[in-house]
């Protein structure tokens, strides 16, 4: 949308006005190719999508197939539900202190190793294939999460104190710092923990299917519960941001660091609390994903991808925006991965960078970005 | 004060020339053929993300995701047969103009997304391509797959890489020089200097008519020219490209070669390039380090960045300064490299 930026420009200078139709004319363009690239996924998944032929799919449309329709639905909600948890705590970190944790990724991946060994310590090895649920019970689940939560929370407070402390401001090269220490921190993790993928079993009680009365979807629970714990730290967050004191000193040095230490507030002790708070939901994030999926080196670049893609679209420093950004994200891989004609899906991850082209055409702070 | 013909900067650049060009004569086919070819090739690819950090205030991750797009081009094109991807059989040649053409159209595309962005924004956007990039040539089995394209020729003119390795040495010296003098000329243009005033004051140049966007993208499809030719260099040296080849690890590889040696100087790029491939060959046989090769590589980033965010070469410039006890006026050099750009909005 180079025509609206033009036009904004151009408008106070008289004699422009030639310049400003043909910027509007171009921003007409722009707004019909944007509908036409919002609306043809929606009608091809709604209406559109075959099951025979050159460009079949695997369930054809909604309206052919509603139950794979929901499923598809649910599934892409619910994966978005794990991406707010993870990119939630990289927006936190970064809209009160402009840092780009790098490393969240590299604290994703420790937190849910921290939990898959303890996990093993208070139950046993497992088979070959590791613990399965039936000989996990809730609190062989509960308390490796919150194990794996506080000890990336801590790793986060020390990394913030000793290595982003003294050079608040240079944030390139703090994000660069992250970086580093995200290459050591993934490379001791495959020395420790090994190269095979391992996950985290769920509780024995969760790990089942619930009848959801609706077109007969037995959906399996454990991504319900995800659903459920993200939707809770979402509130909680909120909250918290909203309505109590450190909360208000938060979206105060969002909006103005200098100011409020001015004031006499102990701007450090904020940058430490969500720092802390930010690192903490990495590693929750670590062990949710470890059950959910799997934990391998990589995992942590990926999960690196996805905050940065949330952030990206959602805007830097939102919560609301991380919502969203996952949300986007969720839908759109899952509905691509299941609606790309069959032989074509794995073109699915070009659709994701299209969106992410897509929005930072439109917003180049992201969709509830605001600028610094 | 008149500008000096002899300076140590120039003395060192001649003995590092010549050295360059001798080195079959004095060093191992293996040094020569493995070690300082690629130390040339990953400096071209450090030099194009130093010349957009450097020049534009751009420090971008992508450059290596757009030597994987050339590398990946080049593979398809020229094998025939017994491997993944498309095996068009090309003559290597055409396969490498068609290389660098798509690469170049994929760094535009990605610099006309990024071009409103700069500072971390930039960083992050750049680094969701590279990611994209790998998991792209990862999934789509099409053009490479899992395993990636094997046996892709070099021309003629270089035959058998491993039996004439000083060939491509040879080669890839020219080419890195032409770059390194490439880059250095076009910083003195009109374009180069425009570039550099969009740097430091986007808002002030676009007052004064310049259009801040499309110099970013230029600059950027330029820097993409750069790391294809690198890329090139690298199916032909090793034969082989995988979506490994372009995964986070090797953007980060990069990333560190460019900040070991130093953001801000063209030459930083090979000097890093070449304290990278060095210490790579050479840590695994110091007993306590092993195979942790990356977590030593870290560390070094981690205390070049918190000792001399100059890198190297800005050690060496220290140094010269204070033998020499040069006082320069305030020039580009003196900025803090990585402090280079803040989050910024729309122009």
């Amino acid at each position: 949308m180079t025509g609206s930026v033009w036009a904004e420009r151009l408008r106070g200078s008289g004699g422009a006005r030639a310049f400003a139709t043909r910027a509007r004319v171009l921003r007409g363009v722009g707004l019909v190719l944007l509908a036409a690239l919002v609306v043809l996924p929606i009608l091809w998944v709604a209406v559109l999508a075959p099951t025979t032929g050159k460009w079949a799919t695997s369930f054809g449309s909604a309206a052919h197939d509603p139950k794979d329709f929901l499923i598809t639905l649910l599934n892409g909600i619910t994966a978005a539900a794990l991406y707010f948890v993870v990119a939630s705590g990289f927006t936190l970190i970064f809209g009160l202190m402009r840092v780009v944790n790098m490393a969240h990724g590299a604290f994703f991946l420790f937190g849910g190793y921290i939990a898959l060994k303890l996990q093993r310590h208070m139950v046993g090895e497992g088979g070959a294939f590791g613990l399965t649920s039936s000989q996990v019970n809730l609190t062989h689940w509960i308390v490796p999460a919150l194990v794996g939560t506080v000890v990336v929370a801590g790793m986060g407070l020390v990394m913030q104190q000793v290595f982003l402390r003294w050079n608040q401001g240079q944030d390139l090269r703090q994000a660069l710092i992250t970086i580093a220490i995200s290459i050591i921190l993934a490379d001791q993790m495959l020395a420790h923990f090994g190269g095979v993928a391992e996950d985290i079993a769920w509780p024995r009680n969760w790990d089942t299917f619930v009848n959801l009365r609706v077109k007969g979807i037995q959906y399996t629970e454990t991504r319900l519960v995800i659903l459920v714990i993200a939707v809770a730290i979402g509130v909680l967050l909120w909250l918290w941001l909203k309505r109590t004191r450190t909360g208000m000193v938060i979206r105060a040095g969002v909006d103005d660091r200098a100011m409020v230490s001015a004031l006499g507030i102990n701007i450090q002790l904020t940058f430490a609390i969500a720092f802390v708070v930010g690192s903490a939901l990495a590693g929750l994030g670590g062990v949710i994903g470890g059950s959910f999926a799997s934990l391998a080196p990589g995992v942590d670049a990926n999960w690196l991808l996805y905050s940065l893609v949330v952030v990206i679209i959602g805007g830097m420093g939102s919560l609301g925006g991380a919502a969203i950004g996952s949300l986007l994200l969720g839908l759109t891989s899952n509905f691509s991965a299941a609606y790309l004609p069959a032989n074509y899906t794995y073109y699915s991850i070009i659709v994701t960078f299209a969106l992410v082209a897509i929005v930072l055409a439109v917003r180049p702070l992201g969709l509830f970005g605001r600028p610094a | 004060m008149t500008a000096r013909v002899v300076t140590p900067d120039r003395v060192v650049g001649a003995i590092a020339l010549v050295l360059a060009l001798a080195a079959p004569a004095y060093l191992s086919s293996y040094w020569v053929g493995t070690l300082l070819t690629q130390m040339l090739f990953l400096g071209i690819v450090a030099a194009s993300l130093i010349f957009l950090s450097a020049y534009g205030g751009m420090v971008s991750l992508a450059q290596v995701a757009i030597y994987g797009v050339a590398g990946f081009v080049v593979g398809n094109a020229t094998t025939n047969g017994n491997t993944k991807g498309l095996n068009l059989g090309w003559n290597p040649w055409w396969g490498v103009l068609l290389g660098i053409a798509i690469a170049v159209a994929v760094a535009f595309l990605f610099g006309a997304i990024a071009s409103r962005s700069i500072g971390i924004y930039f960083l992050m956007i750049t680094l969701t391509y590279s990611v994209i990039a790998n998991l792209t040539f990862g999934q789509v089995t099409d053009i490479s797959g899992f395993g990636g394209i094997s046996g892709i020729p070099a021309p003629h003119l270089i035959g058998n890489v491993n039996a004439h390795a000083e060939r491509l040495y040879y080669i890839a010296l020219g080419v890195a020089l032409a770059i390194y003098l490439l880059l250095r000329y076009l910083s003195r243009t009109p374009f180069g200097l425009t570039l550099q005033g969009v740097r430091d004051d986007p808002v002030r140049m676009s007052s004064l008519g310049y259009n801040v966007g499309l110099h970013r993208t230029a600059a950027f499809a330029f820097a993409g020219f750069v790391a294809a030719v690198g890329g090139v260099l690298f199916v032909w040296w090793n034969g082989h490209i995988d979506p490994a080849s372009i995964d986070l690890g090797s953007t980060i590889d990069v990333l560190v070669i460019a900040v070991v040696g130093g953001l801000y100087r063209l030459e930083g790029a090979w000097v890093g390039a070449l304290f990278f491939v060095v210490v790579q060959n050479y840590s695994q046989q110091i007993g306590f380090i092993g195979p942790r090769f990356e977590t030593l590589m870290g560390a070094i980033f981690l205390l070049i960045l918190l000792v001399s965010p100059g890198g190297l070469v800005g050690l060496w410039e220290r140094v010269v300064a204070l033998t020499f006890g040069r006082h320069r006026g305030p020039t580009d050099r003196d900025r803090n490299p990585i402090d280079v750009g803040q989050v910024e909005p729309s122009v």
